[in-house]
């Protein structure tokens, strides 16, 4: 089965208010290119699942999310995301505000088609106080009550990957996968971005195929994109690019801020945009980030 | 007592926190308890575990910073997904930085204002501040001790669990949360009054009971007895020295 198509038919499969699942963490492995197609696009009242960073950013700002399902939204060395921020200030969106892990056990549900995974986290915080649709449940074993962390099922999860073939097997060799399976599995469909197309025989080579963490039935679509995951990492083949959060960040700051951003690295497409971060021999020397 | 000397002297009081722990992942986020962490691993509790604040479990503390030729010691992969299995299972010992820190040790990174739908000021989330709380043990770390960081009522969002009756679900006990230490700017403290009450254990040089009680919200429960923190010994000194070779913490009280 070839699974191969362009960013513009993902993006032109999407429809409005669907709930829409984004990998990577942070600044880190985001399927960027694809968040700058949406931005590009008519959608709207999306509901967005994410460890957050500029992806959440780059949607709230543009208008894009009507909920967000999300632990934080961060650029790490930057912890404060600005547009998120004034998307909350505003009171502009609607979010189910969980813990980390409670994301891990809500697209962990979604994936093994159970409505929920009991767990004792978020016992005791406002968490549950806002979510009142998270619900306490009696355990059949014990005397004491759980929180029933519910299902998070996905229309779409939108991935990055280092290398990818055409039947949709897909490989992360960066230190971390992140929860990029668990979105895999709990959408209905999963389109990934590549920095790498490969021949299948690529994943015959000695360890190669410990590297690809879910099966091919989990993607439906892959989009050959290098540098797609910029201005986030994607390690070991790029770090991600401080100078261009740092002039992202700034952006915040003035009232047209975001339509300069916009302007200037959004509207002009995917090639130009390239272009204008400096090209991809300067994305691929961007330094590993060390913590 | 110059700011580069109490950090010291602060994360040395920190490192304590882990002492009888033994062999849990100890994590510090920020520059301060991380350092902490790496200290108590060299010192009282060498059965520490630490990650690289990536994705390994690292046989000793990474130095701060740029590494130069510092090559990292891997012991077994740590990615995120390993991190939760960690927490879930219980042999954790974080030391976090929150906003926010309340009479019963609910603290808050969330945000903060009256209307949760509209927050005053947005910071970065929950995290994974619920289930720390009620799956291992957690300490503090809070740079301005301030009635504003230690608040007179309930944080604006109890993003970890703490010693409040009011929240507890059926068949679960205070006794099963775990907050262990406060370290601030002026003093440490931990939970050992009566009823889980805020207990003020050390000050830090020149610093008294009375100014530290002002500046907090709550009342804190202080012994007849108050012991000043201790000074860093100079075996301290040196290991600080090599963690952090550029001298990164020497701005982490905002100075």
């Amino acid at each position: 089965m070839n699974k191969l198509v362009k960013a513009g038919d993902v993006i032109a499969r999407l429809r409005d208010g669907m709930t829409i699942g984004i990998g990577g963490w942070g600044p880190r492995r985001k399927p960027m290119a694809l968040v700058r197609e949406i931005l590009r696009s008519p959608l709207k009242d999306l509901t967005v699942v994410a460890y957050g960073g500029a992806d959440v950013g780059m949607l709230c700002a543009a208008g894009k999310v009507k909920k967000l399902v999300f632990a934080f939204v961060s650029l790490d060395f930057i912890p404060l995301e600005p547009y998120f921020r004034a998307a909350r200030q505003a009171g502009a969106i609607e979010v189910m505000e969980i813990d980390e892990g409670m994301l891990v056990l809500g697209l962990k549900a979604a994936a093994m088609r159970t409505p929920f995974i009991p767990t004792r986290t978020g016992l005791g915080t406002d968490v549950l106080r806002y979510l009142p649709e998270i619900k306490l449940v009696d355990s059949p074993y014990d005397d004491r009550q759980w929180v029933a962390m519910p299902a998070l099922p996905l229309d779409v999860a939108l991935l990055h990957v280092d290398r990818a073939d055409a039947r949709g097997v897909c490989q992360v060799k960066g230190p971390d996968l992140y929860m990029d399976d668990l979105y895999a599995r709990a959408a209905t469909h999963t389109y990934v971005t590549c920095d790498e197309l490969v021949e299948p025989a690529a994943f015959e080579q000695g360890e190669e195929a410990r590297y690809v963490f879910w099966e091919r039935t989990q993607t439906t679509g892959v989009v050959h994109v290098p540098c797609g995951a910029h201005p986030t990492s994607c390690a070991p083949l790029y770090g991600f690019d401080v100078k261009h959060f740092k002039e992202y960040v700034a952006s915040a700051k003035d009232a047209g801020g975001w339509a300069q951003y916009y302007e200037r690295y959004i509207a002009c497409g995917e090639e130009e945009y390239l272009r204008r971060v400096g090209g991809a021999e300067a994305v691929k020397k961007l330094p590993l980030p060390v913590f | 007592m110059s700011n580069t000397t109490l950090i010291d002297t602060i994360i040395c009081a920190a490192s304590e926190a882990w002492r009888h722990d033994g062999e849990v992942l100890a994590t510090g986020i920020g520059i301060v308890p991380r350092l902490a962490a790496s200290l108590a691993m060299l010192t009282c509790n060498r059965d520490l575990l630490m990650t690289d604040s990536e994705a390994w479990v690292v046989s000793e503390p990474v130095p701060v910073g740029p590494r130069g030729d510092y090559r990292i010691k891997r012991e077994t992969h740590m990615g995120f997904a390993r991190i939760f299995d960690n927490v879930w299972g219980g042999r954790r010992h974080a030391m976090v930085g929150p906003t926010q820190v309340d009479r019963y040790g609910q603290a808050n990174i969330s945000m903060v204002g009256a209307d949760y739908r509209k927050p005053k000021v947005q910071m970065l989330g929950v995290r994974g501040f619920p289930g720390n709380s009620i799956n291992h043990a957690n300490s503090f770390f809070v740079p301005n001790h301030s009635t504003r960081a230690f608040v007179e009522g309930e944080v604006d969002m109890v993003a970890s669990v703490g010693y409040n009756p009011a929240r507890l679900a059926r068949g679960w006990q205070l006794d099963e949360i775990d907050i262990r230490l406060i370290i601030t700017n002026l003093c440490v403290m931990d939970f050992g009054g009566p009823g889980h009450q805020v207990r003020l254990c050390s000050l830090h040089p020149g610093v008294t009971a009375e100014a530290v009680q002002q500046a907090t919200g709550f009342p804190l429960h202080v012994p007849a007895e108050v012991k000043s923190t201790p000074a860093p010994t100079t075996e301290q000194l040196a290991l600080l020295a090599r963690l952090d070779p550029h001298g990164l913490r020497a701005s982490a009280l905002g100075a």
